[in-house]
């Protein structure tokens, strides 16, 4: 194997990982404080991607585009929140579980009602689709785009948890809710803003994913949804270092199962993905990285 | 000792009562329909039957341990392509699946044999995966069946050999599963449902449900209990699923997926997932409801908007009202039986009294 098939390999690795490690991230956020698989997650980023649209048919700038499409991500976070899950606190996970799914449901017949039910073309700037020549090989200026964006919002993110009074308010709120609270945590305030820093990152996917695939569709959200939540059941429900090892560690098992499946059977990598998560469940429920798991199992 | 016991249930007739109260009136809407002979009234009827038979599969896992049997779609979808291949005609099946198995080409059974065979086929799978699985409670349960429903979903997409992979997988012939079969399955499964739910396993399932950790002191054995009952809710999962493909004639691997999740689950919520007779009320109104809601949306489309998809919106916000609202359904935990109605009845006349 030549050096140039190693370093394209990384590079796709890293690439891929860091769009996944984002989406699992903006779904372990909300996880981690509320114990809500938001099934809506996907809804959010396809929701972004049509925003991305609406704004290239008005013809704004690119940036002023990207923007928005990220601030209509968190807007949409936050008033999925305030709308359909705040009545929902402190009910069964089950009846939770169920409006997740529900908000999922009706946001993508909402875009194939008010928008339409068949795909829509995305223009992006050139420089999303521009490739360049690295260490011998040339490779999409994306990839290079997404790992560095995904290293800086990381650093953003460990900074605002670890140094801001909002970050470890959150942290505490999801180490136990209860004691945060009687320690005088505002449960709204921390509650809304999971959400609005997951749809936030559900803005930053929706550039990449949809560079990726070049057009927007009602369904969109399932894949990126799906994606997250094998990073996340992997890495480990309760903790964010372990959302972004999941999401590495997914792109590089995906990577290596492409290049390893006989043809024949690369149709069914999504099988194999998933036996794995459920293997991980069953043998390791904690993930690799352990966070302040509350274990719920008998037998 | 079995006598002691009927005794001590109040006499066999009020055990009896809500399967029979149930099963009238699913017969006698049955008949009038038939006897009406509209075939779109009676297509309406015959896919609801079906549907019913779903949700009580659904219910009787779901609504019985607590946990979000997300894969049971996934039995139903098993259920539909094994009677399908059991009941076709060898010449058909090589004539429309040249990729399949020749193994497979060669059985040709008669429909209800299919029908049963489609069941076993389902139980069988559901007893080979499922046993790990069922030690697993809450969100992480959740997303174990999640991942469960999308490796059976990729499977019956994808493996040509069997189901025609991503194409359509046609059955050609009759409609097999006529009113006549899906009224006397809906009769059958409520029964069987309703048993279930008062036998013993399913005493210990709902005991498990409601308080998993007394269930276990109490010398339950929980994830036998929760694995046999799961086998059991997948055997009729995949007995639904024969039916709906001898109704529909041709079938895809997308049709028992997230779509067909949520309308069973609509159902079970609304009606109310817990008992036999919410499982029953809420396919009988969400068919009627979607039915009208389905009848305004040409309507629409005709006025120039475009409303395809918006029956769903309604049916998803409504379960999401009863959600906040009443979150056990309809029916909460009661059963339709002569003295549930009656109780209802003197509550209502107390209420009145005390208000005048």
């Amino acid at each position: 194997m030549s050096l140039s098939i190693v370093i394209e390999f990384i590079i796709n690795v890293l690439s891929m990982g860091s769009l996944y490690a984002l989406i699992a991230l903006g779904l372990v956020i909300v996880y981690g404080i509320c114990k809500l698989i938001n099934f809506a997650y996907g809804e959010y980023i396809t929701a972004a991607a049509y925003l991305l649209v609406f704004c290239a048919g008005l013809s704004l700038p690119w940036w002023v585009a990207f923007v928005l499409a990220i601030l209509g991500g968190a807007l949409i976070g936050f008033l999925s929140e305030l709308i359909a899950y705040r009545p929902f606190r402190g009910r069964s996970l089950d009846a939770l579980l169920v409006t997740s799914f529900g908000i999922s449901i009706i946001l993508q017949r909402v875009f194939q009602v008010f928008i339409s039910p068949r795909p829509k073309a995305v223009n992006l700037p050139a420089f999303m689709s521009a490739t360049i020549s690295l260490f011998g090989i040339t490779t999409p200026l994306r990839n290079i785009i997404v790992i560095i964006t995904t290293a800086v919002l990381l650093l953003v993110l460990l900074y605002i948890m670890q140094k801001t009074p909002l970050g470890i308010a959150m942290r505490a709120a999801a180490e136990n809710f209860t004691t945060a609270r009687l320690m005088g945590v505002n449960a709204n305030l921390v509650i809304s803003t999971a959400f609005i820093i997951s749809g936030f990152l559900a803005g930053f996917v929706c550039l990449f994913w949809v560079a990726r695939t070049g057009s927007v569709e009602p369904t969109l959200g399932a894949s990126p949804l799906l994606i997250g939540f094998i990073a996340v059941v992997v890495g480990g429900m309760n903790s964010l270092p372990g959302a972004v090892v999941g999401g590495y560690l997914y792109a590089l098992v995906a990577n290596v199962l492409s290049l390893a499946l006989p043809t024949s059977l690369l149709s069914y990598r999504d099988a194999i993905m998933f036996v794995i998560v459920i293997c991980f469940l069953v043998l390791k429920p904690e993930g690799l990285i352990r966070g302040n798991y509350q274990e719920e199992r008998v037998g | 000792m079995a006598k002691n016991r009927i005794k001590n249930n109040h006499g066999i007739s009020s055990k009896l009562s809500t399967p029979i109260m149930l099963s009238v009136i699913l017969v006698l809407v049955g008949y009038f329909i038939w006897w009406l002979n509209i075939p779109f009234v009676q297509d309406i009827y015959t896919s609801a039957a079906i549907t019913l038979v779903m949700v009580l599969g659904f219910q009787i896992f779901n609504g019985n341990s607590g946990i979000l049997s997300w894969s049971y779609v996934g039995f139903v979808g098993i259920g539909a392509f094994s009677s399908a291949i059991f009941s076709m005609t060898p010449q058909m099946k090589s004539m429309q699946m040249p990729e399949m198995y020749p193994f497979l080409v060669n059985i040709h059974v008669p429909f209800v044999v299919a029908l049963i065979l489609g069941a076993i086929v389902a139980a069988i799978i559901a007893a080979v995966v499922a046993w790990p699985m069922m030690k697993i409670s809450d969100d992480a349960g959740a997303i174990t069946q999640f991942a469960l429903l999308i490796v059976i979903h990729v499977i019956l997409a994808q493996w040509s050999k069997v189901t025609n992979g991503p194409r359509t997988f046609t059955l050609g012939g009759q409609t097999l599963t006529t009113i006549w079969v899906a009224m006397i399955s809906g009769v059958v499964v409520l029964f069987i449902a309703y048993f279930f739910k008062e036998s013993s396993l399913g005493l210990k399932l709902r005991a498990t449900r409601d308080d998993r950790y007394a269930a276990c002191s109490s010398g339950i054995d929980m994830v036998k209990t929760r694995y046999l009952s799961y086998i059991f809710s997948a055997a009729i999962g995949g007995f639904a699923g024969g039916l709906y493909s001898h109704y529909i004639l041709s079938i895809n691997a997308s049709a028992f997926y997230m779509t067909l999740l949520f309308n069973l689950l609509s159902m079970a919520v609304i009606g109310g997932k817990m008992s036999v007779s919410g499982a029953f009320f809420g396919t009988i109104l969400l068919t009627l409801a979607r039915q009208g809601l389905r009848q305004i949306e040409p309507v629409l489309t005709n006025m120039g908007v475009n409303a395809s998809g918006s029956t769903e919106i309604i049916v998803a916000v409504l379960m999401i009202v009863f959600l906040v609202f009443r979150a056990n359904g309809i029916m909460d935990r009661y059963e339709l039986s002569p003295s549930s109605l009656k109780s209802l009845f003197s509550r209502k006349k107390k209420a009145e009294k005390k208000s005048a």
